[in-house]
């Protein structure tokens, strides 16, 4: 049996095989542990989330590149130059890496990476809400290796045994990769918080500027809060493990320990950890604005999005030039 | 003073070697410094993900490459790595001008219109020259830096190969690509003399046998390689339309490159960053 189903925001549409013994099968693995490879047998919503999941994964880290590129010429010594150019540099190989996995599991939809490309210059597809934000200082450079790669390798490690072999494979690397950079982000921010005055403002001013979006980094605690989320399909698929505030508490029990200590503080005065409760009380972010942010209304979306569109028109001629024959890219 | 030297103190001891050696060191410190610049401004912005991944891994290596240059610098006395790379005026730098050279219109943050043509002409026909040069400093008198050059030249191997490629690539497809190859060959031929000169001090540079042949021959050998990639070689000599870098002689893109690569060591100079 045989149905038509629509693939996300886009017009293509694919025969998708539904079956219910195939299904039951399936599930059967994904129930005994079993890893999922690109070529087995998958139910539509299972590939159609590890798309949406992989290809805003990937794409993020593209994007991710570009606030923190804008310190890596700038960075203030040969050695932080250095740090921060293979930093960046790794970040640009997760994408590779992550679209790769997402092209062969868009193949049966006949998409490419030119799509994702082209959704994400539409605004189909989604980036990450922390690299919509501006970057000011030195101390943000610091920060992005610090706290939102802390919170990326939290929320990562969570999918280490992901179900779908491909990307629980590229995520072993990602990870490790990823603890080289919050020690890299964790070293800008001891060097400022050693530092002299101005260094500790600007270390300051940096945490209370991205608090906000550090507590969005793991998105609403339910779809009750923005309309939508795939928590529960990717528990159900075993694609993750833990829920979004879940993650959020692992976050703020790591780390505000670690904000503490270094005589930093965060812009909530009411935060506080709940032996009883165990867990963590705050202050909720504006869920309204991160519905803003993610919709490519940030403080630094357009213009992100305009520095790939920029990138993406200027080196057409070069695309053209690689192809084989001659085609319209 | 042409046998082996090897070390700094040693290389103090004589007046002129000393000046042709700090001479030598800041032209390739300076090289390198400011073409990993520029390919740290294109992260990002390249053509494909691939190509972000292996241009940025190769200006990586080539800003420690300089760090190695401005090291040896720093053994010598001259000052900290951190203060020549990023204190410096522009007339005491000695990088070839055309390596000071915006890769296009607009701002790395804002609207770069960056022209991949010119990175891939600049690219080739630096590290084809870098070969070179390196070749000669690694038979040269200065022991540490025929070191530092043995292992540069190791990884220096892949990055020619790769832009070779490039070139080659777009040298033979489209014709909008040859003709913007072309258009940046053409140019790059009225600028780039001075990146293959030794500047002022050639004479001593070569008679103190810090390199192993002289810039006439390094010149000769930089033609000979590029004859076999170019597809079509420009008329008249090699110029140096804005002058010698090698004698401190730049444009207001340097300014541009060091006022930014230097933007937050200058924000508080005593600072430990």
């Amino acid at each position: 049996m045989y149905n038509y189903v629509e693939d996300g925001d886009s017009k293509t549409t694919a025969y998708v095989e539904h079956d219910q013994e195939k299904s039951d099968a399936f599930m059967a693995r994904i129930e005994a542990g079993e890893k999922i490879e690109a070529d087995d047998w998958m139910p539509a919503d299972y590939r159609q989330a590890l798309i949406k999941l992989i290809s805003m994964h990937g794409i993020s880290e593209i994007m991710g590149a570009l606030p923190e590129k804008e310190w890596v010429p700038k960075a203030p010594t040969l050695r932080r130059k250095l740090g921060i150019m293979a930093k960046v540099q790794d970040e640009m190989g997760h994408g590779q890496l992550l679209l790769r996995v997402a092209e062969d599991l868009m193949k049966p939809y006949g998409k490419t990476r030119e799509n994702l490309m082209e959704d994400l210059l539409n605004g189909d597809l989604k980036f990450h809400n922390v690299f919509h934000m501006p970057t000011k200082t030195w101390a943000d450079a610091g920060m992005v290796g610090w706290l939102v790669d802390g919170a990326a390798i939290i929320s990562q490690t969570n999918m280490l045994d992901a179900s779908y072999g491909p990307y629980q494979r590229a995520l072993q690397r990602i990870c490790q990769e990823e603890v080289f950079h919050a020690q890299h982000g964790e070293s800008i921010i001891m060097a400022l918080a050693e530092g002299n005055q101005y260094q500790r403002d600007i270390l300051q001013e940096s945490l209370n500027r991205w608090w906000p979006s550090l507590l969005m980094f793991f998105g609403p605690a339910s779809a009750e809060t923005t309309g939508s989320s795939k928590q529960d399909i990717m528990i159900k698929y075993k694609i993750r493990k833990s829920t979004n505030e879940e993650l959020r508490q692992a976050f703020l029990s790591k780390y505000m320990p670690r904000v503490f200590s270094l005589g930093l503080t965060v812009p909530d005065e009411t935060i506080r950890y709940d032996e009883v409760e165990e867990k963590w009380i705050y202050k909720q972010p504006d869920w309204d604005e991160f519905k803003q942010i993610i919709r490519n209304n940030g403080p630094r979306s357009k213009e992100r999005l305009r520095l790939r569109e920029i990138a993406y028109e200027n080196n057409r001629w070069v695309r053209q030039a690689l192809a084989t024959e001659p085609v319209n890219v | 003073m042409s046998q082996v030297v090897e070390t700094a103190e040693h290389a103090k001891k004589d007046a002129t070697y000393f000046l042709a050696l700090k001479e030598l060191l800041f032209q390739l410190a300076d090289d390198d410094l400011l073409i990993a610049f520029r390919g740290s401004e294109w992260l990002g912005l390249a053509p494909h993900v691939e190509e972000d991944v292996a241009y940025s891994s190769i200006t990586q290596n080539t800003m420690g490459h300089a760090v190695m240059y401005y090291n040896l610098l720093e053994e010598l006395g001259i000052g900290t790595a951190d203060l020549l790379a990023h204190d410096r005026k522009s007339e005491e730098r000695r990088n070839g001008i055309y390596l000071e050279k915006r890769n296009g219109e607009g701002n790395y943050l804002d609207e770069p219109y960056y022209d991949w043509a010119l990175a891939v002409v600049r690219n080739y026909f630096y590290e084809a020259f870098k070969k070179i040069k390196l070749e000669a400093v690694a038979n040269g008198s200065y022991k540490p830096l025929a070191n530092v050059a043995r292992k540069v030249l190791m990884e220096h191997h892949y990055h020619l190969a790769h832009w070779k490629l490039w070139i080659k690539q777009l040298g033979s497809s489209s014709d909008e690509a040859k003709k913007r190859i072309q258009g940046r060959v053409k140019e790059a031929w009225e600028e780039f003399a001075d990146v293959l000169e030794l500047g002022k001090h050639a004479n001593d540079i070569r008679s103190h046998n810090l390199v192993s042949i002289g810039e006439e021959e390094m010149k000769d050998r930089w033609i000979d390689e590029v004859r076999t990639v170019l597809v079509e070689i420009p008329d008249g000599s090699l110029g140096k339309k804005y002058g010698s870098g090698r004698n401190g002689d730049h444009t207001q893109d340097l300014e541009q490159a060091v006022n930014t690569l230097a933007e937050v060591y200058n924000s508080d100079k005593t600072a430990a960053w």
